[in-house]
């Protein structure tokens, strides 16, 4: 076993995920095949090897520190699901148990 | 009329000139092809019909006034993952239902001052995760060629409209194949650009590393129209490169002697269908007698690339999926606090495919095993991309197969997902390099099924990958269109 119930859970947590009971073993069982296959990259040497997160490198990416309009407080809010004034309405934040 | 569908752009705009069409007339004929075939296809997930018709009259405006624009007056449909101003966006998913953007994606922009039509928004699998566009959260697009199977994904919907002639041709994404593996189960022509010739600006992000958007069409020398509209550096997009844009349609027509095409050993794997093999071995024929030079080269760490990329896609994809939280737009669930409705809005918007991602990409990056999993694989990755830059030595551009297999029924890889997730081995490697890719029809399965080809190209080589396929598309004259909708 590579992944654990009890990690699957915690790490969808993290992800801000409620899984269905159900849903844990399946996911459990699926994560740890996958995992599994992924183990075969441990037979390979990547010693002195850099990691590309950036297949096409392009450097130092700046612009004008010049200030443009961006969207209205109406076009910002008008996906918004509750708003209150020029708010996004939400439930409690402070307070709230991790 | 009956010759529309077999028409490229370029004749489409020169009939559109000529008057002897009209963009409405051009429009409405797609519009009414989409109500007579899109029920048994589900390749629309929204049809904009007045939108279409006031733009079509507008292009109908300026080609009155003599203006001329290079895609004034094409109908397209649009992948569901580009913002479009005013459109709902949903990228296939409940969480985002009833998405407004307030502006417009870059390459919509682009299309714009272009002068396309916009028919409507295409399906697709959720977030772009998938290969079979079974995990919409709304419909599952079928294949025009066998209605009982998957049109591939995640760009399903493009895919099959193009094929159907639901649209002159649309616009899709590809972050682990999702342009080409639906394109060659669809039997048309479909590109990803080199990683960064396209903005992603308005781009819905699922791995950000890997995605591109990119062209469907059924043929080459669209594919080349389109690629000219949309390719160029953008402010928007920091990953975006500053190399100007070529006419990619220069080349085409001129012929390919002396061009070698590494040939490599790895994609020709065991799993692989006879037909598929087959087909290969005869296309690689056709480029021998065309001039080209079949040259064996080898990339030996492709049996990696798999892993490699269901490590980083879902790493960057757990980051990029994270602002979905029901706070400032699209589905909200009551919580009794912050974290209880982000976990309700989440559970019931996001598929169990999304989930499954996240919660891999979650694990990956967490504290003790970012360096095991992610930075291991970031290395590997390094690899894969030193394999592709020492075989392209001793070639020009490599040719493989898109898919190992065709066109699976649907259902049949739902259980498993590492099933699923191996349908894409032969296209994954070019994403994790930022090589340009390309996908050209082929031929058929015994079964009647569309097979294609892979071209892989140099970095920003895409006017020569066009070149050898517009090359191999005039000598093998392979069937469009599923008899079915020819009509």
């Amino acid at each position: 076993m590579k992944i654990t119930k009890e990690t699957v859970e915690y790490v969808a947590h993290l992800g801000r995920l409620e899984l269905e009971p159900q849903e844990i073993d399946l996911y459990t069982q699926q994560i740890d095949s996958i995992l599994q296959y992924m183990d075969s990259l441990n037979s390979l040497n990547t010693d002195g090897i850099e990691p590309t997160s950036h297949a096409i490198p392009v450097k130092c990416v700046l612009r004008e520190d010049t200030t443009k309009a961006s969207f209205s407080v109406d076009d910002s809010l008008k996906n918004a699901p509750e708003k209150t004034g020029s708010f996004f309405k939400v439930p409690p934040i402070i307070g709230v148990e991790e | 009329m009956e010759n529309i569908l077999d028409m490229t752009i370029a004749q489409l705009k020169k009939l559109l000139r000529k008057k002897e069409i009209s963009s409405v007339e051009l429009a409405t004929y797609y519009l009414d092809r989409i109500k007579k075939y899109d029920g048994e296809i589900l390749s629309y997930l929204k049809i904009t019909e007045e939108y279409a018709l006031d733009m079509a009259r507008q292009a109908d405006k300026k080609i009155a006034n003599g203006e001329e624009e290079p895609l004034l007056g094409i109908p397209f449909g649009m992948k569901d993952i580009l913002c479009t101003k005013g459109i709902e966006t949903t990228c296939g998913s409940k969480i985002l239902k009833g998405f407004v953007s307030p502006y417009d994606a870059t390459v919509i922009q682009k299309l714009n001052k272009a002068g396309y039509v916009h028919l409507g928004k295409l399906n697709m699998d959720e977030f772009a995760m998938g290969s079979s566009t079974e995990n919409s959260a709304f419909q599952a697009t079928k294949n025009p060629w066998d209605l009982s199977r998957i049109p591939g994904g995640s760009s399903g919907g493009p895919a099959a409209a193009v094929a159907a002639g639901l649209c002159a041709a649309a616009l899709g994404t590809d972050t682990g194949g999702s342009i080409r593996q639906p394109a060659s189960l669809c039997g048309v022509v479909g590109m990803k650009p080199t990683y960064g010739r396209v903005s992603r600006y308005g781009l819905i992000a699922f791995a950000s590393s890997l995605d591109q958007i990119g062209p469907l069409a059924r043929n080459v020398s669209d594919c080349a129209a389109v690629l000219n509209v949309i390719a160029g550096h953008d402010v928007m997009d920091s990953t975006s490169i500053p190399q100007p844009v070529p006419d990619y349609a220069q080349l085409l027509g001129k012929d390919i002697k002396g061009l070698k095409i590494g040939i490599p050993r790895e994609y020709f794997i065991e799993g692989m269908e006879p037909d598929v093999k087959k087909a290969m071995t005869e296309s690689i024929a056709l480029f021998e007698k065309q001039g080209a030079i079949p040259v064996e080269i080898t990339l030996p760490h492709t049996e990696y690339a798999v892993a490699v990329y269901y490590i980083i896609c879902t790493a960057e994809a757990s980051s990029n999926l994270a602002r979905y939280d029901g706070v400032k737009y699209g589905l909200r669930e009551k919580g009794k606090d912050i974290i209880d409705m982000y976990k309700k809005t989440r559970l019931k918007g996001f598929g169990k495919e999304v989930k499954r991602r996240i919660i891999l990409g979650t694990y990956v990056l967490s504290s003790g095993y970012y360096d095991a999993y992610y930075r291991k694989a970031g290395k590997v990755r390094t690899l894969i991309k030193q394999d592709f830059d020492e075989a392209f030595t001793k070639c020009d551009m490599i040719v493989t197969p898109v898919s190992p297999t065709t066109a699976f029924k649907a259902g049949e890889r739902l259980q498993d997902p590492l099933t699923m997730y191996l349908s894409d081995i032969c296209t994954i490697p070019v994403n994790l390099a930022g090589l340009p890719g390309l996908s050209l029809p082929c031929g058929f399965d015994e079964k009647g099924l569309p097979i294609g080809l892979q071209i892989i190209g140099q970095a920003l080589d895409e006017a020569r990958m066009l070149q050898a396929a517009y090359v191999f598309e005039t000598e093998r004259k392979v069937k469009k269109m599923p008899e079915r909708y020819s009509v």
